[in-house]
């Protein structure tokens, strides 16, 4: 077990922590499609600064390789395949959200609270980051799932999706970071495999209906 | 031993990458021969299995009886869908066809593979990584047929069924977090030394871990209220895709909920555990009986009649008796054997037939007198009649739930299923046992039947047709469909009898060793 947390550093990873979650609550009212993206690359940095500040505050040096495959993964090559996606697609504008930007927001700041007393009742105790960064990193999941409800456009919900992948991410530096590195690295290259199969199938609507958004998605029910 | 686990995790890899360089004649053949190596090498392993209690290769792979039920399960399928799939694909000719049955027979491939891995990794990491690629490779899969139908099917499945996996890594971690408790900060995150050590992990931390778990995995089991890709990935799939994704995946997401009851009963007890799956359990049933009520689509029927069995196996689970955890294990392969057969006779119904629409399909056992008769008979053992296997699973599963006791669930779990019988076979007799216009005079089919059966929806070319690769398929063309007697391939009438066969065995005499090892399975689920 570590030594007891000094408090500036303890300061330093929450303020990451909560940059994260700003970020997805910003993805939440970003009305245009490449601002998500660039987002989504912004919180994805956060998290690779988290992740380094474990590594060097803990000296856990598996993490710094952690760090940098996020980095190069989930900063660079990733929403550049987004870009390239949008690239060929005449619509800029992300879809219309089922809430406006105000409900939005605070329909997430509701999830927001209940993340904060639900992991708060649950006494988990951390030798790596303050227990509040495991509070953000689910509030920064249940945002995402906010996210993907309330908008109605392929991108948006990819990115939700990665981005709760961060929370996750976020989750099991706090009370994860001794996970096995061989492990943490499949899942980041899972990660990978799983936007290339996004991306074929956004490509197919795209190709198929000329459009992103999901609200032709709705034939199949019953 | 150790080396047929290598050779279960290389084989179907090695024909995968094979089947993409290869002539399509020659990876039609491939699959079904990888198929029967696979199930081959798994049975040999049963004995072993049932001497030794588990077979072992190196630290990450390592198969027990429960597993090894899976092993058994999956393999069957992956041999009769591979031979299913040579009677189903029509190449078409050029070069779009030929790229079809490539990605096709690779992904199918890989999807096994996958499929294969998960029972195999003695890491709940990886077992999540397997589970997850089974996610991105199905999808695509999904996606093949290229229609509209099949892009949204194929949308809403890697969509929600990644959120799903989302929350089953939370559930990993936390796990994790459980086991630095006992372990230190760093350690292999192995099921066996997560069951040794379970008694002294936090109870609040294995609590949430568990329902994480359910919520996660059972997104891709299909469990209600997270089921709500699977109607629509199951029947807009290409036919052996359902197939695998209604009675493998399913059942390998099963596993993942199985593992992690394990090391839950073994840190908290069994109780908690049992009831949140009785929970999900007793929706996913509830919920299914009653939409088999209602169903138009010959696959879609399938497919709920899927989250019908996945909440019977949950319910199974919740009896916490040896005698309902035989019968789910028993469940699982005859499901696998039966929600299998029943597909592949909705794929030859949808070659013959051009529809899988029910309300335009008469006549179906006078046109496809083997695959038409079979698929009854799959629907029946479906609905758990004698002398099916899933007669003697659910009879064994209702008896622990009999002696558990817990009478009001056994008898709300017996009245669902019946519900569910009535909604599955009035509409597939309707569709099969009926005099259609193949019987009556060919072209001239009863107008008046067909407009009164088609006005309330009409029949949608994408949705009546899954692939786009019927050659000279009448799409969309409205009346009921006459068409010639006589079946489509031998090689589906060949797969489905096997699935029959299979389902007989398993309801009439057991073999020895497998019966056996269900026993030695359903004793590690009961005591950790």
């Amino acid at each position: 077990m570590a030594a007891p947390v000094p408090s500036t550093t303890a300061g330093v990873e929450d303020v990451v922590a909560v940059i994260v979650l700003l970020t997805e609550f910003a993805m939440l009212r970003a009305p245009l499609l490449r601002s998500q993206v660039r987002l989504y690359a912004f919180q994805s940095l956060a998290v690779s600064v988290l992740a380094v500040v474990v590594a060097a505050t803990r000296h856990v040096p598996d993490v710094y390789a952690l760090a940098g495959l996020s980095f190069v993964l989930k900063v660079v090559v990733v929403p550049g395949l987004m870009r390239r996606l949008l690239g060929d697609v005449e619509v800029h504008l992300a879809g219309s959200s089922r809430l406006g930007a105000a409900s939005s927001t605070l329909v997430a700041l509701g999830v927001t609270v209940f993340a904060f007393f639900a992991v708060g009742s649950l006494h988990v105790h951390s030798s790596l980051l303050p227990p509040t960064t495991l509070a953000v990193a689910s509030a920064v999941v249940l945002v995402a799932f906010v996210l993907i409800v309330l908008r109605s456009d392929v991108i948006s919900q990819a990115i939700g999706f990665y981005s709760l992948e961060n929370g996750v991410t976020i989750a099991s530096l706090v009370i994860a970071a001794g996970l096995p590195l061989v492990v943490e690295t499949v899942f980041v290259f899972d990660l990978l495999v799983a936007v290339v199969a996004f991306g074929i199938i956004m490509r197919v609507h795209h190709g198929r209906s000329q459009t992103l958004s999901t609200d032709e998605l709705d034939r199949l029910r019953g | 031993m150790g080396g047929i686990l290598v050779a279960l995790l290389v084989f179907p890899l090695v024909v995968a990458v094979l089947s993409y360089a290869v002539p399509v004649a020659v990876a039609k053949v491939l699959a079904p021969v990888s198929g029967a190596a696979a199930f081959g090498l798994a049975l040999s392993l049963v004995p072993t299995v049932v001497v030794h209690g588990h077979v072992a290769a190196g630290s990450e792979l390592r198969v027990d009886a429960l597993s090894m039920v899976f092993l058994v399960a999956t393999t069957f399928l992956y041999l009769t869908t591979a031979v299913f799939s040579i009677g189903y694909l029509h190449v078409e000719p050029g070069a779009a066809g030929v790229r079809y049955c490539r990605r096709f027979y690779a992904g199918m491939n890989v999807f096994c593979w996958a499929m294969l891995a998960a029972p195999l990794m003695s890491n709940l990491a990886l077992l999540w990584v397997a589970i997850e690629v089974t996610t991105v490779v199905s999808a695509l899969l999904v996606a093949i047929d290229n229609t509209d139908s099949a892009t949204e099917a194929a949308w809403k499945y890697v969509l929600i069924a990644s959120m799903g996996l989302g929350i089953a890594l939370l559930a990993t971690i936390v796990l994790y977090y459980g086991g630095t408790a006992v372990f230190g900060a760093s350690y292999e995150l192995s099921y066996v030394k997560m069951l040794a050590g379970a008694h002294h992990f936090p109870a609040d931390v294995v609590r949430l871990a568990f329902v994480l778990s359910v919520l996660g995995f059972g997104t891709k089991m299909g469990l209600v209220p997270v089921h709500t890709w699977l109607p629509d990935a199951h029947s807009e799939a290409p036919t052996p895709v359902s197939a695998l994704l209604s009675g493998a995946l399913l059942a390998t997401s099963f596993y993942a909920i199985l593992r992690y009851y394990q090391i839950t009963a073994a840190a908290i007890g069994s109780t908690y555990p049992r009831n949140v799956l009785l929970v999900f359990g007793l929706a996913s049933l509830l919920l299914a009986a009653l939409y088999l009520l209602r169903q138009r689509d010959m696959k879609r029927m399938f497919a709920y009649s899927s989250v019908e069995h996945m909440g019977i196996l949950a319910i199974g689970m919740s009896f916490g008796v040896t005698l309902a955890f035989v019968g789910v294990l028993l469940h699982v392969l005859a499901h696998a054997a039966a929600k299998g057969t029943a597909f592949f006779g909705a794929g030859s119904v949808l070659r013959k037939f051009g529809t899988k629409d029910m309300a335009a399909l008469r006549g179906g056992v006078g046109a496809l007198p083997w695959s038409g008769s079979m698929l009854v008979a799959a629907v029946l053992a479906l609905s758990a009649m004698p002398p099916f296997g899933l007669f003697r699973s659910e009879f064994l599963i209702v008896s622990g739930g009999l002696s558990d006791p817990r009478y009001g669930v056994a008898a709300v779990l017996v009245v669902l299923v019946t519900l569910a019988f009535f909604g599955l076979s009035w509409s597939t007799t309707q569709t099969m046992l009926t005099t259609g216009p193949a019987d009556l005079s060919g072209v001239a089919a009863a107008p008046g039947v067909a407009a009164v059966a088609l006005t309330p929806h009409g029949v949608d070319a994408d949705h009546g047709v899954d692939a786009g690769h019927v050659p000279g398929t009448p799409s969309g063309a409205p009346g009921l469909r006459a068409v010639t007697k006589g079946e489509v391939s031998p090689w589906i009438v060949v797969a489905m009898a096997l699935g029959i066969a299979a389902l007989t065995l398993l309801g009439v005499h057991p073999p020895a060793d497998l019966s056996r090892l269900l026993d030695h399975a359903a004793s590690e689920l009961r005591s950790p």
